[in-house]
């Protein structure tokens, strides 16, 4: 018996799609920073051999089971940033600079760097926040190291190593605490693939806040990947803001590598693009480390957004908080796959991981699933999941107490939102999130007797 | 003079069964009415079904509130134009600070007046000045509301919006349940200190006990959804002497209260 396997629609348009980017590659590569010959070329050259093997994801994929980018590749976004320069230019979002923020800024549009809309402040001896372009073009050998580490991987983000140009890198030596936050903004203004590389070093017990944001209206495809690395004893702020326009694409991945002691605490928030993927991975690859991560997504209409992360307690006396809270409206589609893996020997492991989801109308849908994968016998281990509507008892009792039905709706609903945001210490920074936020919820509070 | 609250014939019911079977009730400004009862006999309902709640159906009768219909109205509009619910069980709400709560009731229930919001400023000054009442720590202003309150802060806070409020008309349902003797005279206290000429309240309660404190100048007896009895402050030390259990027998009053 045989059978012809006749090609759908979607993954044709994915085939093609990577095969104009194949063929773009070579003169994209040539160009591209980290000349010929060095690591760089070659990590280029074994990503994209990686991604030809396994294509764009689809939903055949259990990973990507909820969001199928065969879809994505259809409208044919793998374009090199050189061929978008007659496309048109969307102002760029100023507000987004967080200007009262303080602190240092490097900012990149579409991609690449862009000094103008950059400030760096004066920092402590050895400390570096400036282009991975700039930083590879002078000496690409001092990041192999770094750049080389491709534990937690997707097909996405060998695609993005393989067009591997520029993006922030932040390096904060030993022992050295930079007290104001690091923005790092990433701004659209084409309809461009943009592919930022980001890696940000903490050596051992330093101290830093940063801040990796995402903003502008233009429909562009981003496919970010951020690599942390944190040496023993360090303590990283990490905030993550995905704020992209309504037409948007976003594919980010951002990958945790902790050593002895380290802490990383993290606010996650995906409020823009039509459709958002994070991928999201820790690794405690020494004893005694922390990972705090609260995420926040908001989804209306027929945004799509996709949360898939894992905490890898490799090595005992772990510690990992992990809360999402999702609030879905109109059409919109959440998915959120947490996994705890709790390697053997990794005794005395305390994780936590909780998924709660709320649906503000009918047609929302929310795909929830924490995993807890324990090999280890002495640890102490939770997970929780809920979908679920507004509290009739909380909004009869606003009610009772003046409110509309409305205004007590888009009250509870901002509480709830809120919640996620309650730890970041930085006021400016909690103030910009949750405008950021409130901006898209179904009906905005009165800010100023909220914030 | 103008009734606060009429109720003529109210029935009720919550998925089909009914709970409220035909409720008579005057209440005039000045008055405190103590509505007592066993379990289930539909204390509660009837004052969720005053302050509008929308899981109970009120399938015959009517009340008016200062001489219009109430039951046409959404609970945010009863509790803006003065009935005010102090809850049974106060919702605990992650996320919205109290001091935000009372300040948004507080201006909601002005700007319906037609009176000027408060600003910061007055509205702290306030806010503090009835905390100090009710023997409330500031801290509980800046924490969720009822939000990890215990059993008593719960029900202080309760009369402590009551006592933002000012309301024409206070339902309080079983105010004193779960207090122990020191929190019982705190909110009892500030139940008192909102007796006006002009406003009237209506007490829910199983137990005569807070009634040693608020005294009532009607107490009313509910069984299986009706007033059965209706008399003065002596029938609540009948009731605890006697206990609810004569009470089923006993014909139902002709026509509730007065």
């Amino acid at each position: 018996m045989s059978a012809v396997v006749r090609e759908r629609p979607a993954d044709r348009a994915g085939r093609e799609a990577l095969e104009r980017a194949l063929a773009a590659w070579p003169a994209a590569a040539a160009q591209l920073p980290g000349a010929r010959g060095t690591f760089v070329a070659k990590l280029r050259e074994e990503a994209l051999a990686r991604f030809c093997a396994s294509g764009f994801p689809t939903a055949r994929d259990e990973d990507w089971k909820y969001t199928d980018l065969a879809a994505l590749a259809a409208r044919s976004f793998l374009r090199v940033p050189d061929d978008v320069q007659a496309a048109t230019t969307e102002p760029l979002p100023h507000h987004a600079l967080f200007d009262d923020l303080g602190g240092h800024r490097l900012a990149f549009v579409d991609g690449r760097h862009a000094p103008e809309l950059s400030s760096i402040g004066p920092m402590p001896d050895g400390v570096r926040i400036e282009s991975l372009a700039a930083a590879l073009a002078r000496d690409p050998a001092a990041l192999e190291t770094w750049l080389a580490d491709t534990r937690g991987h997707s097909a996405m983000a060998a695609l993005n190593t393989a067009f591997l140009a520029d993006g922030a890198l932040v390096i904060i030596p030993a022992g050295v605490e930079v007290a104001e936050p690091i923005h790092l903004v990433f701004l659209a203004a084409t309809a461009a693939t943009i592919q930022p590389r980001n890696l940000i070093i903490a050596g051992e017990r330093s101290k830093c806040t940063v801040v990796e944001h995402y903003a502008g209206s233009a429909p562009a495809f981003t496919n970010a990947l951020t690599q942390l690395f944190l040496a023993g004893g360090a303590e990283t702020e990490y905030c993550k803001l995905q704020d992209e326009g309504e037409r948007a694409l976003h594919v980010g991945g951002l990958h945790v590598a902790q050593a002895r002691g380290s802490r990383f605490g993290m606010h996650s928030v995906s409020v823009g693009a039509a459709l958002a993927r994070h991928d999201l991975t820790a690794v405690f690859d020494g004893e005694g480390c922390t990972a705090a991560i609260d995420g926040l997504y908001l989804a209306g209409g027929r945004q799509h957004v996709d949360h898939h992360t894992r905490i890898d307690h490799a090595q005992p006396r772990g510690t990992s908080r992990e809360h999402f809270r999702g609030i879905l409206d109109g059409r919109s589609r959440g998915v959120f796959n947490g996994r705890v893996v709790v390697h053997p020997g990794a005794q005395q492991s305390d994780a936590w991981l909780t998924s709660r989801n709320l649906l503000l109308s009918a047609d929302a849908e929310a795909d929830t699933k924490p995993q807890l994968e324990i090999y280890a016998d002495d640890v102490k281990c939770a997970h929780g999941a809920t979908v679920g509507q507004l509290d009739e008892n909380e909004l009869f009792y606003l009610r009772a107490r003046g409110f509309d039905a409305a205004a007590a709706r888009s009250l509870l609903t901002w509480a709830f939102a809120r919640s996620a945001l309650e730890g970041i210490r930085l006021t400016p920074l909690r103030a910009h999130l949750e405008r950021a936020c409130l901006g898209r919820l179904p009906q905005a509070l009165p800010l100023a007797e909220l914030m | 003079m103008q009734p606060i609250l009429e109720i003529r014939g109210l029935e009720a019911s919550v998925d089909d069964k009914p709970i409220l079977r035909g409720i008579d009730l005057t209440v005039n400004p000045g008055e405190i009415h103590a509505i007592m009862g066993p379990n289930g006999s539909g204390k509660s309902t009837l004052a969720q079904v005053l302050a509008g709640r929308e899981t109970f159906t009120v399938t015959a009768g009517h009340v008016r509130y200062l001489g219009a219909d109430l039951l046409a109205r959404a609970p945010e509009e009863r509790a803006r134009d003065g009935v005010f619910l102090a809850f049974q069980y106060p919702v605990e709400i992650a996320g919205v600070s109290n001091v935000y709560l009372l300040k948004a009731a507080l201006n909601a229930a002005r700007r319906h007046r037609g009176e000027p919001e408060l600003d910061a400023m007055d509205f702290l000054a306030l806010v503090r000045s009835k905390l100090k009442s009710m023997e409330m720590p500031d801290d509980l202003l800046y924490r969720s509301v009822n939000e990890g309150f215990s059993g008593g802060e719960k029900k202080r806070n309760e009369i402590l919006q009551m006592a933002l409020l000012e309301p024409r008309l206070a339902i309080l349902d079983e105010a004193d349940s779960g207090l122990d003797i020191d929190a019982l005279q705190v909110v009892a206290r500030g139940i008192n200190a909102l007796r006006a000429p002009e406003r009237a309240m209506i007490v829910v309660t199983h137990y005569q006990r807070l009634l040693d404190y608020v005294v009532p100048d009607y107490v009313h007896v509910l069984s299986q959804g009706r007033i059965v009895r209706s008399g003065g402050k002596e029938l609540a030390f009948e009731l605890e002497a006697r206990g609810y259990g004569w009470i089923d027998d006993a014909v139902p009053a002709a026509a509730g209260a007065r």
